[in-house]
């Protein structure tokens, strides 16, 4: 069984429906460590990739998801909008123009777009960011689809080692991004770009769990 | 809660038509994607000075476009970094092939955007340097943080540069001038209250009465640490004190003192808290030779107040004092 191309374009709008849903919460979380505008951005930069999906809804995966990646780029702002650009980016420029992908190729994708987040972000795990949920989406990713399990199964893995991920941040002490300011008051808060990563992780594991 | 605005959506694009209507002697302001140029620009054979950050700033930076100061701003939604794309456009409209400056707070986002920005203008045939601005003093340990946050410093630099510029110093005497700045400003801030983010509708942080956040940045981020509320004369010390010692400011320098309100307080306290300082710095032998008082780099409606302290030589002295035309500051004109 393989992701189609009309996969990969459901689990952008269904992305773009859980920020709608999600808004007040990323705004929360933001506000307690950041600067109270993760949500705002996000919401912002997916209502745009809504309003281009049409547009480009022919083309082959990697143009998609390139496409993705420049309208972040110049809506988001701040620094989700280089770094959400960067993943699409990558996951585009990994997977090429094809019209149906392995599940291989998007762990190949995964993987080069969480590294480069790492290196534009210039983070390590436990920084307290959207590292922390990705690094262990990747790994899962890779150890279930090296055990032979199904398609589903390795996604939602995979969504279950960026959730705990995401959760892990609460007790650390922020050593990237604007939270890292509040030195160990930073500690005891999720952290809002590792939460939206995880929801981004889970939102392909429930899009494409039939694949 | 309650803000003068229609839909928090369009608060920026609003406030740049509002800019726009006010000031067509001083600059021209572009929409989608937004920047403000000033209105001669771009002026040919200078360097083209251009920043840019979140808005709910104001003055800075938008204000500050003008003669004799910044050739471009680029503005983000409220406490975001503007967009590569726009900064791209402000860069290509400033450039009168002396180069472009970058003038660039130490935050993660704006770093990144702006690195991508003066590379694609690079692509295009555009020399462009960049300077960070660091010198908020409450970030104490920057190995383990994102770096000392660009704040008060950003607006002396930006108008120091601006007569550098003006007077026609080359892109490299302009950002190494920029650098010196920076080496020799530092700066701490607090606030009384918190402040609304249009979009949130709420405080940024909970502050309760009779309590005070000390080491504050400029986005309605908690400070590092939460403390009873104090006399001002206290205060001031509380913020003088980490700013002299880190440089450190010694017996017999010059100094440009900057009191800055974060939105919310009123010229009448930062007049108290601007003698308490002059106060403690004659105390130590430094010199107060220059200042400016007021609000220039707020924190919307956040009350509070911060300091800069920038020390200053002969060639500083000649280019603060020298003439500058912008909304938000104006001398010598």
């Amino acid at each position: 069984m393989a992701i189609t191309k009309d996969d990969v374009l459901s689990w952008i709008r269904d992305y773009a429906q859980v920020i709608e849903e999600n808004f007040e919460m990323l705004t929360d979380l933001d506000r307690e460590i950041g600067d109270a505008d993760h949500g705002a951005n996000m919401r912002r930069g997916f209502k745009a990739v809504l309003e281009k999906l049409p547009s480009v809804e022919d083309k082959d995966i990697g143009a998609i998801l390139k496409s993705v990646g420049m309208t972040l780029l110049s809506k988001v702002g701040g620094a989700a909008g280089p770094l959400y650009s960067t993943f699409f980016m990558k996951a585009g420029t990994t997977i090429g123009a094809k019209s149906e992908m392995a599940i291989d190729d998007w762990a190949k994708a995964l993987e080069a777009s969480t590294a480069g987040i790492a290196a534009l972000g210039k983070a390590q795990p436990n920084d307290k960011t959207m590292l922390d949920a990705l690094y262990p989406a990747v790994d899962a990713l890779n150890t279930a689809i090296g055990n032979g399990s199904s398609n589903g199964e390795a996604l939602q893995k995979s969504a279950d080692a960026a959730h705990e991920g995401m959760l892990a941040t609460i007790p650390l002490v922020a050593r990237k991004g604007r939270a890292s300011y509040l030195g160990e008051r930073s500690a005891g808060h999720q952290d809002p770009g590792a939460t939206s990563s995880y929801l981004l992780i889970k939102s392909a594991a429930e899009t494409w769990a039939d694949s | 809660m309650k803000k003068l605005i229609n839909d928090p959506e369009n608060v920026v694009k609003e406030e740049l038509q509002g800019i726009e209507l006010a000031h067509p002697d001083l600059v021209k302001v572009f929409y989608d994607p937004d920047y403000i140029v000033r209105a001669d620009a771009p002026v040919q054979g200078k360097v083209g000075l251009v920043s840019g950050g979140g808005s709910g700033h104001e003055p800075m930076h938008g204000g500050f476009v003008g003669k004799g100061m910044l050739d471009a701003a680029c503005p983000g939604a409220v406490f975001t970094s503007p967009t590569p794309d726009q900064m791209l456009e402000a860069t290509k409209a400033v450039d009168g092939g002396a180069g472009v400056l970058h003038i660039v707070k130490n935050y993660t986002g704006d770093v990144m955007n702006f690195e991508m920005a003066a590379d694609l203008a690079r692509e295009e045939g555009i020399e462009v340097e960049s300077v960070l601005v660091d010198d908020d003093v409450a970030v104490e340990d920057s190995t383990w943080t994102a770096g000392r946050r660009g704040v008060g410093l950003t607006v002396l630099m930006e108008k120091i540069v601006g007569a550098a510029a003006e007077e026609g110093r080359s892109l490299k005497e302009c950002a190494d001038l920029a650098r010196k700045v920076n080496a020799q400003g530092r700066s701490m801030g607090m606030a009384l209250t918190s402040c609304v983010v249009p979009h949130v509708g709420k405080p940024s942080f909970d502050l309760p009465e009779d309590e005070m956040e000390i080491g504050i940045g400029i986005h309605g981020e908690p400070g590092r640490h939460r403390i009873k509320i104090e006399p001002a004369d206290k205060i001031t010390e509380m913020l003088i004190k980490p700013v002299v010692e880190d440089l450190p400011f010694k017996e017999g320098d010059e100094v440009l003192l900057f009191v800055n309100s974060m939105g919310g307080t009123p010229l009448i306290e930062l007049y108290i808290v601007y003698r308490k300082a002059v106060e403690l710095l004659e105390a130590k032998g430094i010199k107060v030779v220059r200042n400016l008082i007021g609000p220039f780099i707020t924190s919307l409606e956040m009350a509070g107040a911060s300091i800069t302290l920038l020390k200053m030589d002969e060639d500083l002295k000649k280019l603060w004092d020298a003439p500058v035309k912008t909304a938000g500051m104006r001398w010598g004109i």
